[in-house]
């Protein structure tokens, strides 16, 4: 990863519903490419993550969340400036979740200049269950967001 | 009668979900119990009717933490049950990737999950917060281990690339050496780690347990020896039923294991090294004399530094193992099926794990039995929370509390593999 980079890291299962958005995001936002824009889906391991996290200059991530929400809802995090807040996402593997990667990444002094989570609340994370349709329907809206933020972050 | 309880509903820095209860009356510990929730995952059964082949990417899926170990102990049962064995140069491919396993396996512990406990803070981001050399160091260490996973499996999570009988893709030698350098830098941040573990203040608890690790004879157990214990056990994986047995207990979803006859034992760091002390290299052998530990270590708070001590040996061996490496000719062997039985045990990062598979005619599985590490230990968190609490009580209820977790994180249990873990409770008055 090259600083100065652009990359958005779609985060989820995708064989668990709608757990699985994030990275659905993701791809679509890679089959349309664009200049100086990496692409990656990831589990969400927060090693892992924070790897991802290190080096680039501005980070988008994407992930499920499940909050009791209307599915479908969509909530834009600038972790950036604010701490996430520790309820909205769910913990990961020997306890240390998406939020403890951001935070364990501010405290390393690794935080990308400019960080975005986008949550979409899910409605089933059953395993090998489809996507809603209104998730569907959000993960386009995010796409759609995401492209917006960086031409305007590219341009502005 | 006086009765005090203490309890920890959901424990953090633990793989997977459980809790503790523990109940004092009259001043005296009268139960610990470690409570395992989590779901039971059922395995043992889904591996039946699948075939042989199968088995090493199936149960690497029960931990995303310690995959290489499953993968290990599957491919060494089938090869047990086919009656072949690998060349000495995939059988150092497996232990290099094991190296692998235990230096981010142990690394991710030791950092993220363990050292807060000794230095009063919440968790990593804490520490990283106050201490962010340290952390980085950490994390330099297990994306080492890591990266060499990847580069022998295919993938750093869930390898792909091992099989029966061998690997899909056996590395280059130039592969291999450009890890060199960086395996030369983890060692010197292991024996930082060891240094830096050796200085942390430890509770005054130890425990006369019975130790179980493999013993090989002329080197540090990963893939195979004898099962040996300091109280005269000295048997092969094919006599581990005769041996060990598992009950269910109402209060975890995880099988309790235990010696028959004899009760609870302790597998992992502590058991491998009072057990195999003169075979770590002289390297990690002067780093443990420094760090001011004995051969033998009763004290389970301490396993950090021992796990530490490990990852110097893992990063050592993995130097020594790519120094020696010649390409083999093949990947893999060759294997036909027939009808059998086979047992392994390898050395995961927490202790040893068991794998028993019957296989019929044309490789397909008729039955599958796992014992991970953290069933086996199970009885022993219980002990020892039980005996060591015993000499606590009069601690404020947090750091009561407090302890009581750590002394179950000593373990670095992995419930998830297990049920296939903390609340903690202390009941009193």
């Amino acid at each position: 990863m090259q600083s100065g980079d652009c990359l958005v890291i779609g985060i989820g299962n995708p064989h668990r519903g709608d757990d699985g958005v994030g990275r659905l995001v993701a791809r679509r936002l890679d089959a349309q490419g664009a200049a100086g824009l990496l692409v990656v889906e990831h589990a969400g391991d927060a090693a892992g993550l924070l790897e991802w996290l290190t080096g680039p200059e501005a980070v988008y991530l994407v992930d499920a969340s499940k909050t009791g929400k209307r599915p479908g809802t969509i909530s834009r995090f600038d972790v950036a400036r604010t701490e996430l807040p520790r309820v909205t996402f769910g913990c990961s593997t020997h306890g240390l979740s998406v939020a403890d990667a951001i935070e364990l990444a501010r405290a390393l002094g690794r935080l990308p200049r400019r960080c975005v989570i986008y949550a979409i609340e899910g409605r089933r994370y059953d395993i090998g269950h489809a996507l809603s349709p209104e998730v569907d329907a959000a993960a386009e809206e995010v796409a759609n967001l995401i492209r917006d933020e960086l031409r305007h972050y590219h341009t502005g | 009668m006086a009765r005090r309880t203490i309890k920890v509903d959901a424990l953090a820095r633990v793989e997977g979900e459980a809790g503790l209860h523990v109940i004092v009356r009259g001043g005296a510990v009268q139960r610990a119990e470690l409570r395992i929730y989590e779901p039971p995952r059922f395995f043992e059964a889904f591996l039946r009717g699948r075939a042989y082949t199968e088995a090493p990417d199936i149960t690497a899926r029960i931990c995303g933490i310690c995959p290489v170990a499953y993968q290990m102990s599957a491919v060494h049962a089938m090869e047990d049950a086919l009656g072949v064995s690998v060349p000495k140069s995939l059988r150092d491919l497996r232990r290099l990737i094991y190296c692998g396993e235990w230096i981010e396996s142990h690394a991710l512990h030791i950092y993220m999950l363990h050292a807060p406990d000794f230095l009063g803070f919440e968790g990593a981001i804490d520490m990283a917060r106050a201490h962010p050399g340290v952390v980085e160091r950490g994390l330099r260490l297990k994306k080492t281990g890591n990266d060499l996973m990847a580069l022998l499996g295919g993938r750093e999570v869930h390898p792909i690339n091992v099989r029966v009988g061998g690997f899909y893709k056996v590395p280059r030698r130039r592969d291999l050496a450009a890890l060199s350098e960086r395996l030369q830098r983890a060692c010197d941040d292991a024996l930082e780690t060891v240094r830096w573990t050796a200085k942390f203040v430890f509770p005054d608890c130890e425990r006369d347990y019975e130790f179980v690790s493999l013993c090989p004879a002329n080197e540090y157990p990963f893939n195979e020896g004898r099962i040996v214990s300091n109280r005269s056990l000295d048997i092969t994986a094919r006599n581990y039923d005769d041996h060990f047995e598992e009950s269910h207990v109402a209060r975890s979803t995880a099988l309790h294991a235990r010696i028959r006859g004899r009760g609870s034992y302790l597998v992992g760091p502590l058991a491998r090294y009072a057990l195999n002390f003169e075979k770590l290299s002289p390297l990690a052998r002067a780093a443990a004399r420094e760090a001011g530990l004995g051969s033998v270590c009763r004290n389970p708070f301490r396993s950090i530094i021992i796990r530490s001590i490990e990852v110097l040996y893992a990063c050592d061996e993995a130097l020594r193992l790519i120094a020696a490496y010649e390409e083999p000719d093949a990947p893999c062997i060759a294997l036909s099926p027939r009808p059998g039985t086979g047992y392994a045990c390898t050395e995961a990062p927490r202790g040893m794990l068991y794998h028993r598979y019957e296989i019929d005619a044309d490789g397909t599985i008729r039955s599958a039995r796992i014992v991970p590490p953290t069933s086996q230990n199970q009885a022993s968190m219980e002990l020892d929370l039980a005996t060591c609490i015993a000499g606590w009580l009069d601690l404020p209820e947090e750091v009561l509390r407090h302890r009581c977790e750590q002394t179950v994180r000593n373990y670095d249990p992995c419930i998830s593999c297990a049920t296939h873990f903390l609340r903690l409770d202390v009941e009193r008055a």
